[in-house]
């Protein structure tokens, strides 16, 4: 394949898009590479970046997609803001490098531990410009945090993996930095208590802004809680939630535990990860299943989210072979679509070049809305070709 | 305000209509006796009536599903209804339109505690969803003023706002999942009770799209745990700019308060003269609410004030009960109700840059001058979802075409400075003829390209949201 095409700005973006006589694999800074990749001429946003505004007073900032999430994130700590969402960084997870970009959050809907509390990286895009498959720079949103005007594309394309056009701008709702976190370690002996432990957190008047649970060493569990806001307040919640967890198990308070809770980065050495997202109590049926069919190799397994957010990983020596593996992701998917939930392969050294849905297969009708809806914004079918497929 | 020529092919079958839909739901839930009709002839915005053909009031999904197959079947455009609050006329019939009215579809199917969520039929009120989860200390978090009225699928039609979605966001931020019927009687389900799609976001793009897309019948919406207490603080300026400038330290402290609200001098002496709330003579008013426990509160509270110092406030008063609190927001909850009493009025909602706000009022002042109409602001100022209020006198000749124009003024100025035509009523009829003052040729073609997808007849609502001149040709076809 011949190199990555980086066009210099917007106006070159469309212009390589209308002359383009293929597919073409949409990329950011290339450190999440999810999904079906099918071979294609790579075109990067990389180079159409800088920040075009940003007003704190306002809780707004304004960015062309390839500019890096480090450098927004660094303009915005200057004003003790921050991306409220959280986004992962997928790098370690993937061994991937290169730069994380706005775009690549928002066309992914990367979001981390915080989504709980306030929303994904979807709920906080205010407005989006794109060029869709015919070259066409195309807006819809705006720059206020409120705007109902005409329908919400927006979304629609956060998320979309650039399958319905390639983002180059978005505006964005950005929050204050707390003043402090607390998090409290709670630990328990099974994933029935993790999950019974976090829904209780997530169910006191506290505003918990992370509720996640990791495997311990001994084997049983770590339920991480935290709170976050102005130093009185949060130890307040924290001391509140600590008498009502304490039935569940005994309760420290540890370290920031978040950024590896949101990157997984001791799961960089893990051959397949999946990340499913499900009814938080409906975690338990899907462990269930993985010990039934992994009972005797084991597996790794993290939730986030009060328990609607499951990571599950295995280790090369835990899958025998392609076709185990495969039998595997069928099995979760089938399960998965039963709870009402998807699931998703976010990587996987033995299921590389195996035919399989990376994304969860979606209902007949909500497929046939989706491939439409493609063909709308795309019609040469040249975005990200079979991508979330 | 225009709308299309009735069909007069559809008229003409009327009576064919109403049999086919009489044989799928029960006798009394389909109304055509132009006497009955007349109760659905138009929804808040009354400067707008006209009575459907028929009006329909199905019960369950299913029914919905039947009644949509019909009039898919013989080419009826379909006008669905919640509660019929809508201040933008999303829910104003054409004579040649089948109204679908939600409003007895109102079961709660589902609670949720353990993963914060309920199931509803979208027939239920705003307000009635919190009531059904209050006594576990829950709540549903957008707050619509309307919300004792309002139906949760309009909220979802209109992605409806609040006073409190500062903090917790408006419908699309809490809502999970629906049943919805498509135009061809299809049902399907998007979302449900987990977070974020699996493949493209549908469900964003359904909710806000104004009843074009599909009838939701059924909706998982996030609850919330009820927090300990809130009170707020009211804080009287001499100058809208210094209030402005107030609001926009409060947010650049890390203070974030759940409800900003602004009220400007017509507004505050108006709400005063009508509600005895005890506010101050001054220019500008601003409530700010916090939330937490007693010493969170007060905590919070004190920041505020100590930021609010800083500008010279002419009064500031710390609510220290519940009583105080209430006569705080008194003024400000009856602020539609006092100025209905003084004049007619026209709402508005245009959304702006917070930092846009001093210039925004200044030029709404010299358009008020221009057109001898008086305004009075009330507005969320956190979010910059302004509620200029225009009034004028209905039984004037001429005086609403003037408020029209006037408030197409105002929301081209929102435009102008970076803002939007509306911010939680949604476009409906009211600002349809506006859209092209926000939006490119291209960029309604996109949008009309989503209709195309779940509606390709162009039956749903359809001469709302885009200029008709921009419709045309697809809903003539």
């Amino acid at each position: 394949m011949s190199e990555i095409l980086y066009p210099e700005d917007e106006a070159a973006l469309a212009a390589a898009l209308r002359e383009a006589t293929g597919p073409l694999q949409i990329m950011g800074g290339g450190t999440r590479q999810i999904g079906r990749i099918a071979p294609a001429q790579a075109l990067s946003t990389r180079r159409v970046q800088g920040i075009a505004l940003y007003e704190p007073g306002a809780m707004t900032l304004v960015a062309k997609t390839g500019t890096a999430i480090e450098d927004i994130e660094a303009v915005l700590a200057a004003e003790k803001q921050r991306l409220a969402f959280e986004p992962m960084d997928h790098r370690a997870i993937l061994g991937t490098s290169g730069q994380p970009t706005l775009g690549g959050v928002i066309a992914a809907n990367v979001s981390g531990p915080r989504r709980i509390q306030v929303g994904a990286a979807r709920d906080f895009a205010l407005g989006v410009t794109f060029v869709d498959g015919t070259g066409q720079v195309l807006s819809n949103g705006g720059r206020v945090m409120k705007n109902v005007t005409g329908y919400d594309l927006v979304k629609l394309m956060s998320g979309s993996w650039g399958t319905l056009g390639v983002l180059t701008e978005v505006a964005l709702k950005v929050l204050p930095v707390s003043e402090t976190q607390a998090t409290l370690k709670i630990h328990v002996t099974t994933w029935a208590d993790a999950v019974g432990c976090m829904s209780a957190a997530l169910g006191t008047p506290f505003d918990v802004s992370g509720a996640a649970t990791v495997q311990a060493e001994d084997g049983g569990f770590d339920c991480l809680i935290r709170v976050e806001g102005f130093e009185t307040s949060v130890q307040y919640r924290a001391s509140e939630l600590t008498q009502r967890l304490a039935k569940f198990g005994a309760v420290d308070v540890v370290d920031d535990p978040w950024a590896e809770v949101k990157d997984l980065r001791s799961w960089a050495a893990l051959d397949t990860v999946w990340r499913i997202s499900v009814r938080p109590t409906d975690s338990l049926r899907v462990i269930d299943l993985m010990q039934d069919l992994q009972k005797e190799p084991g597996f790794h397994c993290q939730l986030d989210w009060g328990g609607g957010l499951i990571w599950l990983g295995l280790e090369a020596a835990q899958i025998a072979n392609a076709q185990a593996g495969l039998a595997l992701h069928q099995a979760l998917q089938t399960h998965v679509a039963q709870l009402s939930g998807h699931a998703t392969l976010v990587k996987s050294g033995f299921l590389r070049d195996q035919e399989l849905c990376h994304f969860q297969p979606l209902g007949r009708a909500i497929e046939h809305v989706s491939q439409t809806l493609r063909k709308k914004f795309d019609p040469r079918g040249i975005l990200n070709p079979g991508r979330m497929s | 305000m225009e709308m299309p020529q009735p069909n007069s092919e559809i008229l003409s079958k009327k009576a064919k209509i109403a049999a086919a839909l009489r044989a799928v739901l029960p006798y009394d839930a389909v109304i055509d006796d132009p006497s009955e009709t007349r109760a659905y002839e138009c929804d808040a915005l009354t400067a707008y009536r006209c009575p459907p053909m028929i009006a329909v009031l199905p019960a369950t999904t299913q029914e919905v599903s039947d009644i949509l197959k019909i009039c898919h079947r013989e080419g009826v455009p379909v006008v669905p209804r919640g509660s019929g609050t809508s201040l933008a006329g999303g829910a104003l019939p054409t004579a040649d339109c089948v109204i679908l009215g939600v409003a007895k579809m109102n079961k709660v199917l589902e609670t949720d505690y353990e993963n914060r969520l309920i199931r509803v039929q979208s027939g239920r009120t705003n307000l009635s969803v919190s009531g059904a989860v209050e006594e576990e200390d829950f709540f549903y978090a957008p707050d619509p003023s309307s919300q004792l009225a309002c139906a949760i699928a309009g909220n979802i039609a209109m992605n409806s706002g609040g006073a409190h979605c500062l903090k917790y966001g408006v419908t699309t931020n809490n809502l999970m999942g629906v049943t919805m019927v498509m135009m061809d009687g299809e049902i399907v389900e998007i979302g449900g009770g987990y977070l974020d799609a699996s493949g493209l976001d549908i469900l964003g793009v359904i909710c806000g799209s104004e009843g074009q897309l599909g009838v939701v019948t059924e909706a998982t919406l996030r609850i919330l745990p009820k927090p300990e207490g809130a009170r707020p603080v009211m804080i009287a300026f001499d100058s809208n700019e210094v209030a402005g400038a107030c609001v926009a330290d409060i947010i650049k402290a890390g203070v974030l308060p759940v409800a900003i609200e602004f009220m400007d001098r017509p507004i505050i002496e108006i709400c005063e003269n009508f509600a005895k709330a005890g506010y101050p003579d001054c220019e500008a008013l601003l409530i700010v609410e916090v939330e937490g426990s007693e010493a969170e509160i007060q905590d919070q509270l004190d920041r505020i004030s100590a930021i609010a110092q800083k500008h010279n406030p002419v009064e500031l008063r710390q609510s220290q009960s519940a009583a105080e609190s209430a006569a705080i927001w008194l003024g400000r909850k009856s602020a539609f109700g006092a100025v209905g009493q003084v004049a007619d009025y026209m709402c508005l909602d245009g959304t702006i840059p917070v930092s846009a706000l001093p210039e925004v009022l200044r030029r709404i002042k010299e358009l008020s001058d221009h057109y001898g109409l008086r305004v009075g602001n009330v507005f969320h100022a956190g979010d910059g979802n302004m509620h200029p209020l225009i009034m004028f006198d209905a039984n004037k000749e001429g005086d609403l075409e003037l408020c029209e124009a006037m408030g197409a003024d105002v929301l081209r100025l929102c435009v102008e400075v970076g803002g939007c035509l509306t911010g939680e009523h949604g476009v409906g009829i009211e600002k349809r003829d506006l859209m092209e003052d926000q939006y490119s040729a291209e960029d309604l073609e996109i949008q009309m390209a989503v209709k195309d997808v779940f509606d390709p007849a162009w039956l749903l609502n359809p001469s709302k949201v885009f200029p008709l001149s921009v419709s045309q040709s697809r809903r003539a076809s």
